[in-house]
């Protein structure tokens, strides 16, 4: 399997992260090496196999869904990047 | 004053007897911890809460005054992996985009060793995010194998295991996902527990791969990880996956013989490419369990070898979920340069991140990306799923596994660090166990050679591997073994022994 830089850099705009081009060429071949590697998972037979989404066999832990205050609000507040008036700042969007 | 090697239920009597103070047992870690932990030493801390830990063991020492029957983990000394978020202390994940971050509550086993009057002495060094086998992919620097200090300790919980294999703390808190409990303890020669997934909370733990993470220790000896055991496991609210089971006794119930019990050996971890000399301390740890009256039976597990790759997707793509709250926005790193909303995002995790997240962030994306998800990520659930049933078969048969931890003793630093499949190999015999949440443990049982140079000898390590819940399983065989070695007893020289 190997990749090709637009797909690199459609993987890194997805995931949010910002390449150099030098960056997309030594990405291009890692990615490469490890998908190259798990495509063997393709030779082991799981026809009318299920998967698995929980090892232990839990199935839909519920609680009651009540407001709670917490108990952490100026603190998370006080650990903001930027903050003003005690709520979150960020960049302009428009 | 010889305390630096001493198991927990040593300096535990020690405390009751008064014939030391939690105060001084603190102090003195804190001098050893300074000395030989700092960044020209093992860097296995990354941070050093002194004045925390002497306010936590003056406390420790009033319980203990007033209350003969106090926990056997009041006022010890340890430390924590710095991937479990503790309240006020600076928690990086070894990473730069929590650099500067302090959090505002405990991680539930932090709060549990708190209410048992524990002393925490500092937080230590692993892979960034835990995101690799050798402790090179952190921000803060590689930490060094106390065994020789040009080796890797193994990781991703390297700090913690060097830091207890150089007798800088009596245990440690780690965590696992795909060996990074039982690699470490390997390498380090010391005691390494993994548990059940779901037997101890993963609240307040950066998450890596949700499916897999599961908190441990690692010490100087199995009956002080099933001591530390009975504190840390249990329900807790925070974590659904937790489960309601009883806790037994563990410590209690340990037994030094293992007449009726039957160990299954996996001839499928045998692998190609395994150290011979590891292969055989292997060996002679098998024929003493034999000795202790243990039934060995063969086994064979054909899937093993697809343990590696089921992880190598379903870890990544974890991780890119768990990894996307990292945007700069709420805490962690905020670049400077951000103009606008989505350059706070993309430059911020630039600037944050190092190049193992990144692979692990982008290989994940790619996996679960439109297109790709049946092929991949679906795929390896399937092929877990055949996992998880291969060895439920093979627990109708026999109470445990063993094999080795790790195929080689410890690599030089600076040799893993660009192979992008160094961590999916060096784990590949303890990855199967964690993709099917078994507990686990790595015990040490002797030498061998480094491969570069026969005239270094490092640790090996046997690995101990139960059904799930089985953690008294492992916890008997590891002990019984250690009733009659001394493997666990040896310690590095070059930290003031």
């Amino acid at each position: 399997m190997i990749l090709t830089s637009e797909q690199v850099r459609k993987i890194a705009a997805l995931a949010r992260i910002k390449l150099t081009d030098d960056e997309v060429e030594k990405f291009r071949k890692e990615l490469s090496v490890v998908l190259d590697y798990v495509s063997e998972l393709e030779k082991v037979n799981t026809d009318g196999v299920e998967e698995i989404s929980q090892v232990t066999g839990l199935e839909n832990v519920l609680r009651e869904d009540t407001a709670r205050l917490s108990e952490f609000r100026d603190a998370i507040i006080a650990s903001f990047p930027e903050s003003k008036d005690g709520f979150l700042k960020i960049k302009s969007i428009l | 004053m010889e305390l630096a090697y001493l198991e927990i239920s040593e300096l535990a009597e020690k405390l009751r007897k008064k014939e030391i103070s939690s105060v001084e047992l603190t102090k003195y870690f804190l001098e050893r911890v300074k000395k030989y932990g700092a960044e020209n030493g093992l860097n296995a801390f990354l941070t050093v809460t002194e004045e925390e830990a002497l306010t936590q063991a003056e406390e420790a020492d009033r319980i203990l005054s007033k209350d003969p029957n106090a926990s056997f983990l009041t006022g010890i000394p340890y430390a924590a992996k710095d991937l479990f978020s503790t309240k006020g202390i600076r928690t990086t994940a070894s990473s730069k985009i929590l650099d500067q971050f302090v959090p505002v509550f405990n991680a539930t086993v932090i709060e549990k060793l708190n209410s048992e009057r524990s002393v925490l002495l500092g937080k230590t060094n692993l892979d960034e995010f835990a995101h690799g086998s050798s402790t090179e992919t952190s921000a803060y620097g590689p930490s060094k194998n106390p065994w020789d200090t040009t080796r890797i300790p193994g990781g991703s919980s390297g700090g913690s295991a060097a830091a207890v294999a150089a007798g800088l703390v009596p245990f440690a808190l780690a965590t696992e996902t795909g060996g990074s409990i039982r690699q470490p303890a390997s390498l380090c020669g010391v005691s390494g527990w993994k548990p059940t997934y779901g037997r101890v909370s993963r609240y307040g733990v950066s998450a890596m791969t949700s499916s897999n993470d599961s908190p441990g220790t690692i010490a100087r000896s199995v009956k002080d990880l099933a001591y530390t055991a009975e504190i840390l496991a249990g329900h807790d609210p925070k974590d659904s996956t937790t489960s309601v089971k009883d806790i037994p006794n563990y410590a209690a119930n340990l037994r030094s013989d293992l007449k009726g019990v039957k160990i299954g050996v996996p001839k499928e971890y045998f692998i190609p490419g395994m150290q011979p000399e590891v292969e055989a301390r292997i060996h002679e740890a098998i024929q003493k369990l034999k000795e202790l009256g243990a039934e060995i039976i063969e086994v064979s597990l054909p899937l093993t070898k697809y343990g590696s790759l089921v992880y190598a997707i379903v870890t990544p793509a974890e991780i890119s979920s768990n990894l996307a709250r990292f945007d700069g926005i709420r805490y962690g790193h905020r670049s400077e340069d951000a103009k606008e909303l989505s350059d706070i995002y993309d430059k911020s995790r630039d600037e944050g991140f190092g190049d193992e997240a990144k692979r692990r962030i982008m290989t994940g994306t790619y996996a679960l990306s439109a297109g790709y998800y049946d092929a991949y990520y679906l795929k390896a659930q399937k092929v877990r799923r055949l996992l998880v049933n291969e060895f439920n078969d093979v627990f109708e048969k026999v109470d445990a596994l063993v094999c080795a931890s790790v195929p080689n003793v410890a690599q030089k630093i600076g040799t893993a660090k660009d192979n992008p499949l160094f961590g999916y190999i060096a784990d590949q015999l303890n990855i199967p166990a964690s993709m099917a949440g078994l507990p686990a443990l790595s015990v040490p049982c002797g030498f061998a050679k480094a491969e570069d140079d026969s005239s270094v000898l490092m640790p090996v390590g046997l690995q101990i591997i139960g059904p799930q819940w089985g953690e008294q399983n492992i916890f008997n065989i590891g002990h019984a073994y250690q009733t009659i070695t001394d493997w666990h007893k040896k310690y590095p020289k070059g930290f003031g022994e």
